[in-house]
């Protein structure tokens, strides 16, 4: 790969710009050179390989380490401790409390008393389709639930960037499709921005507006793309000649990003 | 479409019905129930049994090995004096096993709280881990004057460690991401603690305070043991030094029945607290039909 790509804004309002960030652990270089640009209201992608780099990334976004080189520059309001919520891999629950102390928690250590999180906690809960869960422990609820009690968790402070580490890997094909659609529905309603960790291009697609591509050794940005298919997006879409169409593009640039051969019958374009 | 949903019902009515399979595995339920408190009992009231007739086939006198019989006669005749014993020795216990959460407890969260308090001392508490702790006894014995004061710290320092130990590894097997979590809405240090390590530390420390119940009865005991040879307790243990200085093996026999059955009942008290409040969540007690 020649020169990192210039990656520049596409539309809306730039929420956060990230110039030159890099992270290394020790000797080991988990990311390099990162640019990127992210707008308020965008449902980004960030799609590779293991080692990557991706989910370091989302660390750096999210506050949870600093770059060792770069910077990140908020736009707009200042960020406040509620404004990002986070979703990890595992559902992250605390198993010994029940689904409405887990999806209390964050207004809890921000002082918030029981009561008085009771309407936010009731709203967040019936968004997820938990509503009638309140009293289960994580141990009774199926991987599909907890990890609905997982996001209500991360969405009942009214954040307002959404970060996503590879949420649904874990889960069945058919559950991982429902929470695909539950969570765009989610988006469509309240726009805040989603970014994305995964390394399935399906799941890619079919959410995102925008595809950032990642490459591996060292983790750095390897190209990015636009998904050009309008919301909403529902089940056809997954069937659609649009979809078939970008699933070829982002595809073809995944694999370029692993050094390996175009798909047949593939192009990049942008 | 009728004639395919038809027999739906029937078929799954003869599958609700228990099969051949079902019904032996109910059966070996059942008798795996029974035979859990009954194959026991059994097994005692044999050897109950052989203890007597071996007592009576070869004329053994009642100072060497009491009968059965007399060892029961001997509880009811001395209940008064054993009972008292007893309690002795179970404010002992329970006292050491209250400063032992304690202080386990607290040095714990201290040394969860503050790596370098953890690195100063943990090594110093590892020693005296290892070190057979009855071993320093005697020397308790000469520095300290106050009798209870004197066993309760020998019984202490035995209860205390399975729970420093198990306390301090269970405050730090918490996970990960649970902890970049309560970071990332910017959770204190104590709100981490609170909301976080102490629950995620609470089956790490229900079983060292299951040990340590164990362990504080048997430090009371000893502790009776090396004091009590001066003749200043008045605990079980020493209605036990007592009795075989007399040969008054009945007593002997009646104050070992108490001591003993105390062992369980603390057991199981901690057990089925333990239970109690991990039932929702925990592997550990979740029961075993699920």
């Amino acid at each position: 790969m020649s020169a990192a790509p210039s990656i520049e804004a596409e539309t809306g309002d730039t929420q956060l710009v990230l110039r030159g960030v890099g992270k290394a652990f020790g000797d080991v270089v988990a990311l390099r050179d990162v640019d990127m640009t992210i707008n308020q209201g965008d449902f980004l992608s960030l799609l590779g390989p293991s080692g990557c780099g991706k989910s370091t990334a989302l660390r750096l976004i999210a506050g949870l380490s600093a770059p060792s080189a770069g910077r990140l520059e908020w736009f707009g309001p200042p960020m406040g401790k509620t404004d990002v919520g986070f979703v990890f891999q595992e559902p992250t629950l605390m198993p010994w409390a029940t689904v409405y102390d887990n999806v209390w928690l964050p207004l809890r250590l921000q002082g918030v008393s029981r009561d008085a999180a009771r309407d936010r906690v009731a709203a967040v809960l019936e968004q997820v389709n938990l509503t009638g869960f309140e009293e289960a422990v994580p141990r009774e609820l199926s991987g599909g639930m907890k990890m609905r009690t997982s996001i209500a968790r991360a969405l009942v402070t009214r954040p307002r960037v959404l970060l996503m580490d590879e949420p649904f890997a874990a889960l069945d094909e058919i559950t991982r499709n429902q929470l695909n659609n539950d969570l765009l529905a989610l988006w469509e309603k309240e726009r805040f921005t989603v970014i994305f960790v995964t390394h399935s291009v399906f799941e890619s697609v079919y959410l995102a507006s925008r595809i950032v591509v990642m490459a591996a050794n060292p983790g750095r940005v390897f190209d990015q793309m636009a998904v050009d298919a309008p919301y909403p997006r529902s089940e056809s879409f997954r069937t659609s000649e649009g979809y078939a169409h970008v699933m070829r593009s982002a595809s073809t640039m995944l694999r370029a990003a692993m050094g390996l051969d175009p798909v047949e019958g593939g192009h990049v374009d942008h | 479409m009728s004639t395919i949903e038809a027999p739906a019902p029937m078929q799954a009515d003869a599958l609700a019905g228990a099969d051949a399979e079902e019904l032996a595995r109910r059966r070996q339920r059942r008798f795996e129930k029974i035979g859990r408190w009954a194959l026991p009992l059994m097994i005692m009231v044999t050897a109950i049994w052989l203890w007597d007739r071996i007592c009576v086939w070869n004329d053994i006198p009642h100072f060497i090995l009491p009968r059965p019989g007399v060892v029961l006669e001997t509880l009811v005749a001395d209940a008064g004096l054993l009972f008292s014993s007893l309690w002795v020795t179970l404010k002992i216990t329970f006292l050491s096993l209250l400063l032992a959460v304690a202080g386990g407890v607290g040095l714990s969260v201290l040394f969860t709280q503050s790596k370098w308090v953890e690195m100063s001392f943990f090594p110093f508490a590892v020693i005296l881990q290892v070190t057979p702790i009855v071993a320093i006894f005697p020397l308790i014995n000469i520095y300290v004057e106050n009798q209870t004061a004197k066993l309760l710290l020998c019984a202490w320092i035995v209860a205390f460690f399975p729970i420093l130990s198990n306390t301090t590894l269970g405050l730090n097997s918490v996970d990960r991401n649970l902890l970049d979590l309560f970071k990332l809405n910017g959770a204190t240090r104590w709100q981490t603690l609170w909301h976080l390590r102490l629950p995620a530390a609470m089956p790490y420390f229900l079983g060292g305070l299951k040990i340590a119940g164990g362990l504080a009865l048997i430090g009371a005991v000893v502790a009776e043991f090396v004091a009590g040879s001066a003749g200043q307790s008045s605990g079980l243990a020493s209605r036990i030094i007592e009795a075989g200085y007399r040969l008054n093996a009945p007593r002997l026999f009646a104050a070992l029945i108490l001591i003993s059955f105390t062992g369980i009942v603390i057991f199981l008290a901690l057990s089925w607290l333990s239970n109690r409040i991990l039932r929702r969540w925990h592997e550990s007690a979740l029961s075993q039909e699920h």
